[in-house]
């Protein structure tokens, strides 16, 4: 028999006794919908995690170090390659080359350094951070009082909390209460602050063309004290300590800046035996990729460039994993009452064996063969699954919104923001239906197989 | 009683040929013999009434025919195919292709309309829509009944019902009707309508018509042969007597 014949007999078969096979149905649709629900749940719980990760800006984030870095992550891989001694070094070079590999949106240096900074002729020591103008969008600076740097070159600075309270003389005893970011920022924006640094001046000429010490040619550089008037031009309320990378600074500058200032950076030492000029080496590169997905790539074309390359893909791994564990146990309970349901399905095909074996009789009499019995059977069964899976769908759809929006309710009364953590993505309103069909056709099997062995002389006997 | 050898002088081939036929029931402990080493040839284009007592095995020659069944022993060749020797598939081809069956319960499915059991077999057949559209039409305006042809079994008098089970066992065009005890459930008025249906079949359309019944003067009126059973045994087989008070001026094919 054709496909659509098969379709329209078996959807008028399901119209015969329709209280049963809508109860069937149903019972199709609860099981589906509960599936769809519970993975819902467990998606859109991990879409907020990874929104939360990617928008802190960390989660497409490469930090690129030299193998000789002696404080290495020392992973087991790193072990493999280029020994730390062949390893090259950070240099601008090769912050350029990564930059025009495919797929990386930027590399810069991580520029950080401790230096003294004066506020009011009073001396305080910190530590500073360059940020590029990427950093607008991290999640860190979320609540910022003020406004990010008007160019990446402008002598600006953004304060930490805890710095802003330093500098006003108001850190909090322990246990006080924290005062408001917004609070200590009014006294400071559009102030100047005086940071003294050491420049890295570069090497003279007769030290480079000296032979004797030809291997420390590198090494002939001066240090010049220097003085760079900041405009503190906002306070951020971001804990130093929650993150990687940059922001465990306390003041922050513009990248260009930072640059431009040639900052004695602790590395300068380390690769004294090394550098070959005034270039600067970098400690870590931050390289950012255009898409989170593509981390993988990009950070093992990194290391086969002989770095040492870290992301918190590596550290997301175990939270994937756990959601895949939450996957499975979700989509397990969410099966089980589809697995309840194909029960019903089977018995309400065996029942319409009993009830229409008359029928499967006159059918077989008058040329069906026992394929065309089994397919029919087969497409009652498959035309409950598909009804029931997407009504299914609909109903976890639906169970899913109202759950979000009694949780919203929740979270506004608790002065939280709303969270969207219910996702029904297309792939799966796609894969239920599906599994609803396959499920249905598993339980048809046996109740099809057995019509279509029915003995056509017993079944018109069979009144 | 004269036996006479059942050969159809006008195609000189046999539409059915069964040799020492038999088919055993197992009932608990007892053995049922339903057919009894039943031997006959039937020619193509025959009329042949199949008569016996209830439990006689006329019902059980008919379905082995019909390839709804199978035998224990012996064989049934139905225009050289030997049905024991078919597969299930092929046995459902035959069924759909070659054979037309009516019974006495009619066994019209209740659920579809007049139209939609009459093209049931055509479906079987992937025949597609709009010629089995127009196919249904046709037999069923062959048996009269193109004004109901959109009702449901349950709305139509059993005569009517009978008329669409003939027209359904017709929409194939196949060679053979089989009649399981057709008129059983009509009164005689209708029952000889339905008959002189068949008859209509037999000789206009040239097909072999074999009839189970246990009312002899219908098969006297009708049939050209009569075969007698009795517990699973050919008992007789016999000319009908050329004797036809309805029609015997037209008795012969046309």
């Amino acid at each position: 028999m054709k496909i659509p014949d098969l379709t329209e007999l078996a959807l008028r078969n399901l119209r015969e006794s329709l209280l049963r096979n809508s109860l069937t149905t149903v019972g199709i649709s609860v099981g589906v919908a509960s599936l769809v629900a519970m993975l819902s749940l467990g998606i859109g719980l991990q879409q907020m995690a990874s929104r939360r990760l990617v928008k802190s800006g960390l989660f497409d984030t490469i930090v690129v170090t030299s193998r000789r870095e002696l404080r290495g992550m020392g992973r087991e891989e790193e072990r493999s390659g280029p020994t730390p001694g062949e390893s090259r070094v950070l240099d601008e070079p090769v912050r350029a080359e990564i930059e025009r590999m495919p797929n990386v949106a930027e590399a810069y240096p991580d520029i950080r350094f401790a230096t003294e900074l004066r506020f009011e002729d009073k001396p305080h020591l910190t530590m500073v951070s360059a940020l590029p103008a990427s950093a607008k969008t991290n999640d860190a600076f979320e609540g910022m009082q003020g406004s990010f740097f008007s160019s990446e070159s402008a002598p600006e600075a953004i304060l930490q909390k805890s710095f802003a309270e330093e500098l006003l003389g108001k850190t909090p005893a322990l246990g006080a209460a924290e005062p408001n970011v917004s609070e200590l920022a009014k006294p400071l924006l559009g102030k100047e602050l005086t940071m003294i640094y050491a420049q890295r001046a570069g090497n003279p000429p007769a030290a480079a063309a000296s032979t004797t010490a030809e291997d420390l040619s590198g090494a002939a550089y001066s240090v010049v004290s220097r003085e760079q008037k900041l405009k503190i031009v906002g306070v951020a309320d971001l804990d130093p300590e929650s993150m990687r990378g940059p922001t465990r600074a306390k003041v922050f500058l513009p990248l260009k800046l930072a640059e431009s200032l040639h900052v004695m950076l602790p590395t300068d030492l380390r690769e004294i035996a090394r550098a070959d000029s005034d270039q600067p080496v970098y400690s870590s590169i931050s390289v950012r990729v255009k898409n989170p997905a593509q981390i993988q790539g990009v950070e093992d074309a990194i290391k086969k460039m002989g770095f040492s390359a870290f992301s918190i893909l590596d550290a997301s791994r175990g939270l994937r994993q756990f959601f895949a564990v939450l996957y499975a146990f979700l989509g397990i309970f969410g099966s089980l009452a589809l697995m309840v349901a194909s029960i019903g399905i089977v018995n309400t095909l065996v029942m319409a064996i009993l009830e229409r074996r008359r029928e499967i009789g006159i059918m077989k009499a008058i040329g069906a063969s026992d394929g065309d019995v089994k397919k029919l059977f087969f497409a009652e069964a498959g035309a409950m699954g598909v009804l029931g899976g997407i009504v299914g769908v609909a109903l976890g759809w639906a169970i899913g919104q109202v759950i979000n929006l009694g949780t919203n309710v929740y979270l506004r009364r608790q002065s939280l923001p709303p969270e969207h953590f219910w996702a029904v993505p297309w792939w799966l309103v796609g894969s239920a239906i599906l599994f609803a069909l396959v499920v249905s056709l598993v339980s048809g099997l046996y109740p099809a197989g057995r019509a279509a062995r029915l003995d056509p002389v017993q079944a018109l006997r069979y009144e | 009683m004269t036996t006479v050898p059942a050969v159809s002088a006008e195609r000189g081939t046999f539409a059915i040929r069964s040799e020492n036929l038999c088919r055993y029931y197992r009932m608990g402990e007892s053995l049922i013999r339903a057919v009894d080493g039943v031997s006959l040839e039937i020619g193509a284009g025959e009329f042949v009434a199949l008569l016996g007592s209830s439990g006689s095995g006329k019902s059980s020659v008919l379905n082995l025919i019909a390839g709804l069944d199978r035998p224990t022993s012996g064989s049934v060749m139905v225009q050289d195919r030997d049905l024991a020797k078919l597969s299930r598939e092929e046995l459902a081809k035959y069924r759909l292709h070659v054979v037309g069956m009516v019974f006495q319960s009619f066994n019209l499915i209740a659920s579809m309309t007049v139209a939609e059991n009459v093209e049931l077999p055509l479906r079987f057949a992937e025949v597609d829509r709009n010629r089995r559209q127009k196919l249904a039409h046709e037999a069923l305006e062959r048996v009269g009944l193109q004004a109901r042809m959109n009702h449901r079994p349950s709305e139509l008098s059993g005569g009517e019902q009978q008329r669409a089970a003939l027209a359904r066992a017709l929409i194939n065009r196949p060679q053979l009707l089989l009649a399981d005890e057709p008129t059983g459930n009509l009164d005689s008025h209708t029952g000889s309508e339905i008959m002189d249906a068949v008859r209509d079949f037999n000789r206009e359309l040239g097909m072999t018509v074999l009839m189970v019944t246990h009312e002899r003067a219908l098969a006297e009126r009708y049939a050209r042969r009569m075969i007698f059973l009795a517990d699973g045994k050919l008992v007789d087989d016999r000319q009908n007597p050329p004797v036809d008070v309805r029609s015997g001026m037209q008795r012969g094919r046309p």
